[in-house]
């Protein structure tokens, strides 16, 4: 699979953008609306005009069309074409790319629609479809013609989050079948932790930061991205030890932090305010991670505020909706308890190496 | 819950009423029968008419002007349509003309028809080629040029090339909107060609028509009526069916 170079791309919307996306990967481009994560993937498609290079193993691909690019590319709003049913939308790109045989294309389509689980849904239209399985016909479509670079373009957005999550799983795997190099945009930072092996943090039309997902987390170079990955709270842990079921307990400062377990010492465990339950009376459930605190300052963003509690000597900030900060009567000084999500939780292992 | 929708019988019974008001009202209430004939008079006077052959050779000269102008009207706006649709240039070059000449209604050409081609069947169906071809133009362009752009950057990764994209994407996408103007343009044929020989041509359904009226035959004039009624009715619910049939499964 080839390696996709971008040299100084320039067009409306980017800005003399370079990356280089390794044989193989998922390069997951992340930013919010309007930063060029969707243009940057349409040039590499060959889609719209841009001024620079594009490389696909060193040979430029400036002069070929999409048609040629050999692009499977998975659009936002999937783009399955309404009035082909399943079978004709997945076999498409094979009809426009292969002549030949018609059973032996047949039956290349059944075997992606098993591929993809869906090989009861080929004589349906998409408009009968769930959000879900139009995934899976718009993916089964964009790998059919065995493209050697996968391009996607926040197609998860739609679906709820525990469907998104499944499919997110289920391509990795694919992805990982296929070996096709991939670049992946969402603005999710949760998405973009799951699935990537690189992220690309973009922001008005330029990169600001490339690295594994525990480097642009932990060690934002950026105050725009601080705020974009929304400004999380990063404990330094000082040791840790496994438990049981896959888990770990890291002591970070004087907190005993339950976390999952990946076999390597625990260096820093970062979480985002949002993601920290906070009430003033005891949380029912079981006493994972829960600790009682003080408020120590309260800051007004608009429709949120962020409460700063002290926890044990640390500083741990959540974010709460206004109102509901309001119901709870919150001033400086009030007694809290909050819960720091298990699931939610991004631990930085001591082996991570910065790229 | 039962699902909304008209049955044949329950838009049948509503017809019936009307034409058993009518047949009583002028029978009651209408003292001189030759202004507003009964309904039975009426249908007596169709089978007359059917019988000597007067109303099916008129109703054939308005069909074959209706079919062949209609034809060729909605053949060349598809064409112009696909093109103008489909290639920037030609959208540039020719909407600003196209959308100057599109409101001037059919019959106002009739007068220019006449001079440029006198009176005989060419004229009739000139008129009737001008009444689909602006509509079925702009409907056919306009469903092109509004397909949804991902489509054809989605075929296009694909590896169709231009004319592939026209004719698996573009065309079958915009056939609802090319439909709609067929639809409506059939029905709107049928009533400009009995306004054209009712001024123009000797004959036709539009030219009975004015012969009735000259002879104060107003039964003569509904059957007319009716039968253009009908046609209108018939030729759209084509259409429609035609439409159905092809899009209804997306």
């Amino acid at each position: 699979m080839p390696r996709i170079t971008l040299k100084s791309v320039s067009n409306y919307i980017l800005k003399d953008v370079s990356l280089s996306v390794h044989d193989g990967e998922v390069m997951v481009l992340l930013g919010p609306n309007g930063a060029g994560k969707s243009t940057l993937l349409n040039i590499v498609a060959g889609l719209i005009e841009y001024r620079g290079s594009v490389l696909f193993d060193d040979q430029p691909m400036d002069r070929i069309g999409p048609e040629k690019r050999q692009v499977g590319y998975l659009f936002q709003d999937l783009a399955l074409f309404p009035h082909m049913k399943v079978r004709d939308n997945v076999g498409y790109g094979l009809h426009m790319r292969e002549s030949g045989n018609r059973l032996k294309m047949a039956k290349k389509i059944d075997a992606l629609l098993e591929m993809v689980n869906i090989q009861h849904l080929g004589d349906r239209y998409p408009r009968i479809l769930s959000g879900g399985e139009k995934q899976r016909v718009a993916l089964a479509r964009a790998i059919a013609s065995n493209p050697k670079v996968l391009l996607m373009d926040e197609p998860l957005s739609s679906l709820d989050l525990r469907s998104a999550k499944y499919l997110r799983m289920e391509f990795r795997q694919l992805q990982r079948k296929i070996g096709a190099t991939t670049v992946f945009v969402t603005h999710s930072l949760d998405e973009a932790a799951e699935i990537a092996d690189r992220i690309a943090i973009m922001d008005h039309g330029e990169i600001l930061q490339i690295g594994a997902p525990d480097d642009v987390i932990f060690n934002p170079v950026d105050k725009r991205i601080r705020s974009f990955i929304g400004e999380p709270n990063i404990l330094t842990c000082q040791s840790s030890h496994a438990i049981e079921n896959g888990l770990a307990v890291a002591t970070c400062g004087e907190l005993p932090i339950v976390t999952p377990y990946e076999g390597k010492p625990i260096r820093k465990i970062a979480i985002a305010p949002e993601h920290i339950y906070l009430s003033t009376e005891p949380p029912a459930g079981p006493r994972i991670n829960r600790f009682q605190g003080v408020v120590q300052r309260i800051q007004d963003y608009s429709s949120m505020v962020r409460i700063v509690v002290d926890v044990r000597g640390q500083e741990i900030v959540a974010e709460l909706p206004r109102k509901v900060s309001d119901l709870m009567g919150l001033s400086k000084g009030s007694q809290v308890h909050i819960i720091l999500k298990l699931r939610w939780l991004q631990v930085l292992n001591g082996e991570t190496v910065s790229l | 819950m039962k699902p909304r929708g008209h049955s044949f019988y329950g838009s049948l019974l509503p017809i019936v009423v009307f034409l058993g008001l009518w047949e009583l009202a002028a029978r009651l209430f209408v003292e001189n029968p030759a202004l507003l004939p009964p309904f039975s008079a009426v249908i007596r006077e169709f089978l007359v008419l059917m019988d000597n052959g007067v109303l099916g050779v008129n109703f054939f000269h308005s069909l074959v002007r209706v079919v062949i102008g209609f034809l060729a009207g909605s053949i060349a706006g598809l064409v112009m349509g696909i093109m103008m649709g489909w290639k920037e240039v030609m959208h540039r070059s020719l909407h600003p003309i196209f959308s100057l000449l599109y409101p001037i209604p059919a019959l106002g050409w009739l007068p220019v028809f006449m001079l440029w081609f006198g009176i005989g069947e060419l004229l009739p169906i000139a008129v009737i080629f001008m009444c689909s071809f602006f509509p079925v133009l702009y409907n056919t362009e306009t469903g092109i040029r509004s397909v949804n752009i991902n489509f054809i950057h989605a075929a296009r990764t694909l590896g169709a090339s231009n004319g592939k994209i026209l004719v698996t994407i573009l065309l079958p996408l915009a056939l609802p909107n090319i439909f709609t103007g067929l639809r409506l343009e059939s029905g709107m044929a049928w009533r400009v060609i009995i306004a054209a020989e009712m001024v123009a041509i000797p004959t036709g359904i539009g030219a009975l028509l004015m012969r009735a009226e000259s002879l104060v035959r107003v039964d003569i004039v509904i059957v007319c009526l009716m039968v253009l009624s009908i046609m209108c009715f018939s030729f759209e619910r084509f259409f429609l069916f035609l439409e159905k049939k092809i899009t209804g499964g997306w």
